[in-house]
């Protein structure tokens, strides 16, 4: 099975067996998903868990079933005090569940020492959470030197971590804190909390303390990092376009912790559960769903191409031949340096070797909210997409991106996932009845299966 | 007799006195900084302890010290022991009350960070909490050492150590050869110790604050 870790601790080894007990044709989907990238994660399953507080007559949160599956992405969402926080922090056990339990890549850990836990699940919270009085090289220490690692290995995992997250090791190891700016303070959050390599990262609102800006390259960053390490990762996030960006999958909260959806960004924008999931996805669902998807997964047109300073009449006969209205001007290595239209084309002898800075452009990793944006800010209707080391593509214009995005819907729509158990043991009605009909085992069975033979 | 000539022909006299009362203070500090700390990481949690701790440590400082030393007699009798329980008594008092303020001043949402990667409570206080608060500490024991220097001057009415015995000769026998010179001797040494210690804590304090959390 493509789940399996190699470090896998014999206590987790009847794990994977007990649990497909469970749910075989999901495990068997989830092996064929996985096949082409190695995971380093471990699954998740909260079993009925409810969280009380003395002195409250409702639960902060209330029998939940959640299953996380390893090396994905899950965002927790929901109104704030609707208890997605709770339920998070208790799967690390920062807070102690009332009921239920908590197995960890098929392991009870309900029960077993609370620090030791933690320490094998990565957390990161708000603004990073740095200690002020110890640097970078430090702060990233912390577990390892908790496990006893021995200097040298300590002092090349910092290096690496600092690598990954993209801060050059030699600036930034011996600073502190305070010399960084919110938005490295919050990568090196994410370095400590990956330090000792642990299989699970929990992420209590990470970004919510940095400007938009930096906000945006720290979730690209995010998204490049789960990409090396995938990691299982759960996400707290308030910011709906934030969980569509960073999520595999997505958990709608109401209050209570009640699930109300839980399905990938896609189906949830296409179908949502109910009207407080239409409001909470707020509006432009369908220009959210722009957000989703990459130039280079819808195509290209091609164009006519001519190199700079090349004779303009003769461009502007393949132009006419071709039946097109532009002229793509490249450079000697194939990057567009101008957009010329036939008109314009008309009034040349040379093409132009100068690059035009208004020429609408966008790499071909660009999502097509960022191509639609292009097109409306230049006018053009249209825009030039780069691939690699910037060289020229082809075109894509409003009609493909529309295309995209009624086939997405369509495509959404059809689609039966198998999507991850969530429910609330004491409302399953707030479930959408779809995911228990789809799912060979019922949530009930599953959630019992890994402590079946114990 | 003239002031100088009066600290030349007991040079070697006054600079024992000194150095007792310098070793005094500086061994009442370390061991009241060490009880009031762990005081502090008791209730510093809790709202009520906390007042407790603070309301203790106000009405202790209005307490006449030489009130306090001659009541030490009885259960003590005279020499170093009562004199060390009354500079660690009152050296206690404002460090105790700075390393509730200094540890109640560290960010929750550290602490929290700190559970989350797994450091257990002890380990969140020597490493987190204490690094964080040690700079509030501190200046609570240089308070402490600047007023302890002159309470330790008390210690000599119960025969302890120190430069209070030039002060209390003096006193004794005020209008005599020499009185006021030995008045003024203990009073003057007292202050420039109480100068040489401060300097000596601003360095300990250089040396063990982080440079990530100095001002």
């Amino acid at each position: 099975m493509a789940d399996i870790d190699p470090r896998t601790e014999t206590a987790d080894e009847q794990a994977p067996g007990s649990q497909t007990t469970g749910s075989q044709p999901a495990d068997a989907q989830t092996a064929d998903e996985q096949t082409d990238r190695e995971t380093t994660g471990r699954s998740i399953w909260l079993d009925n868990v409810t969280k009380r507080y003395p002195g409250q007559k409702r639960p902060a949160v209330n029998g939940v079933t959640l299953e996380i599956p390893d090396g994905q992405v899950v965002m927790l969402v929901g109104p704030s005090g609707c208890g997605k926080t709770t339920t998070l922090k208790m799967i690390n056990r920062l807070i102690e569940p009332t009921e239920g339990r908590i197995v960890l890549g098929g392991e009870d850990v309900t029960s077993i020492d609370g620090d030791e836990l933690r320490r094998r699940i990565g957390y990161v919270i708000q603004a990073g959470g740095l200690f002020p009085h110890m640097t970078v090289a430090q702060n990233i220490a912390l577990v390892p030197k908790m496990l006893r690692w021995d200097k040298a290995r300590i002092a090349a995992r910092v290096e690496e971590l600092l690598d990954l997250v993209g801060l050059d090791p030699d600036v930034y190891r011996s600073r502190y804190p305070k010399e960084l700016s919110g938005g490295q303070q919050q990568r090196v959050g994410v370095a400590r909390a990956l330090a000792a390599d642990p299989p699970v990262l929990l992420m209590d609102e990470p970004f919510g303390a940095v400007d938009p800006i930096t906000r945006q390259r720290l979730q690209d960053e995010l998204i490049r990092i789960q990409h090396e390490v995938h990691k299982t990762m759960v996400i707290v996030t308030h910011d709906f376009d934030e969980a569509v960006k960073l999520g595999d999958w997505i958990v709608v909260f109401r209050e209570g912790a009640q699930i109300v959806q839980y399905d990938t960004p896609e189906r949830i924008l296409a179908e949502p559960a109910d009207e407080f999931v239409e409001n909470f996805i707020g509006s432009g669902a369908a220009l959210k769903q722009l957000g989703l998807r990459r130039v280079r997964e819808v195509e290209a047109a091609d164009a006519v191409v001519a190199k700079a300073g090349a004779n303009a009449a003769e461009a502007l006969r393949r132009a006419e031949a071709a039946g097109h209205d532009h002229v793509v001007v490249v450079d000697e290595r194939g990057r567009p340096i101008a957009w010329p239209s036939r008109r314009a084309l008309s009034r040349m002898t040379r093409l132009p070797a100068q690059l035009d800075p208004a020429m609408p452009l966008v790499g071909s990793g660009a999502t097509l909210n960022d191509a639609l944006d292009t097109m409306l800010v230049s006018s053009a209707g249209a825009t030039l997409v780069t691939g690699r080391s910037g060289v020229f593509e082809g075109v894509v214009d409003v009609e493909t991106i529309m295309d995209a995005i009624s086939s997405a819907r369509e495509a959404a729509a059809e689609r039966s996932d198998d999507a991850p158990v969530g429910t609330n043991t004491g409302a399953v009605a707030a479930v959408p009845a779809a995911s228990d009909e789809q799912r060979p085992a019922n949530p009930g069975d599953a959630a019992v299966g890994p402590v079946s033979d114990d | 007799m003239e002031l100088g000539e009066f600290v030349r022909s007991r040079s070697s006299e006054i600079l024992f006195a000194a150095l007792q009362h310098l070793s005094l203070v500086a061994q009442s500090l370390i061991l009241a900084t060490v009880i009031a700390v762990l005081l502090a990481a008791l209730v510093h949690r809790s709202q009520t302890l906390r007042g407790v701790a603070n309301a203790v440590s106000a009405i202790g400082l209005t307490i006449p010290s030489f009130a306090l030393i001659g009541l030490m007699v009885a259960p003590f009798g005279f020499g170093v022991t009562p004199a060390v329980v009354v500079v660690v008594f009152f050296a206690a008092l404002p460090i105790l009350r700075n390393a509730i303020v200094g540890l109640a001043g560290v960010d929750p949402a550290l602490i929290e960070s700190a559970r989350g990667l797994g450091m257990s409570r002890l380990g969140i206080f020597l490493r987190v909490e204490l690094p964080l608060a040690w700079p509030v500490i501190l200046s609570g024991v240089r308070i402490s050492a600047q007023m302890v220097m002159g309470v330790a001057a008390v210690a000599a009415y119960v025969l302890g150590p120190g430069l209070g015995g030039f002060i209390f000769q003096g006193l004794s026998r005020l209008g005599g050869s020499g009185a006021i010179e030995s008045v003024v001797t203990g009073t003057v040494g007292v202050i420039l110790l109480a100068l040489i210690l401060d300097l000596l804590l601003l360095g300990i304090g250089r040396l063990t604050t982080s440079k990530g959390i100095r001002g």
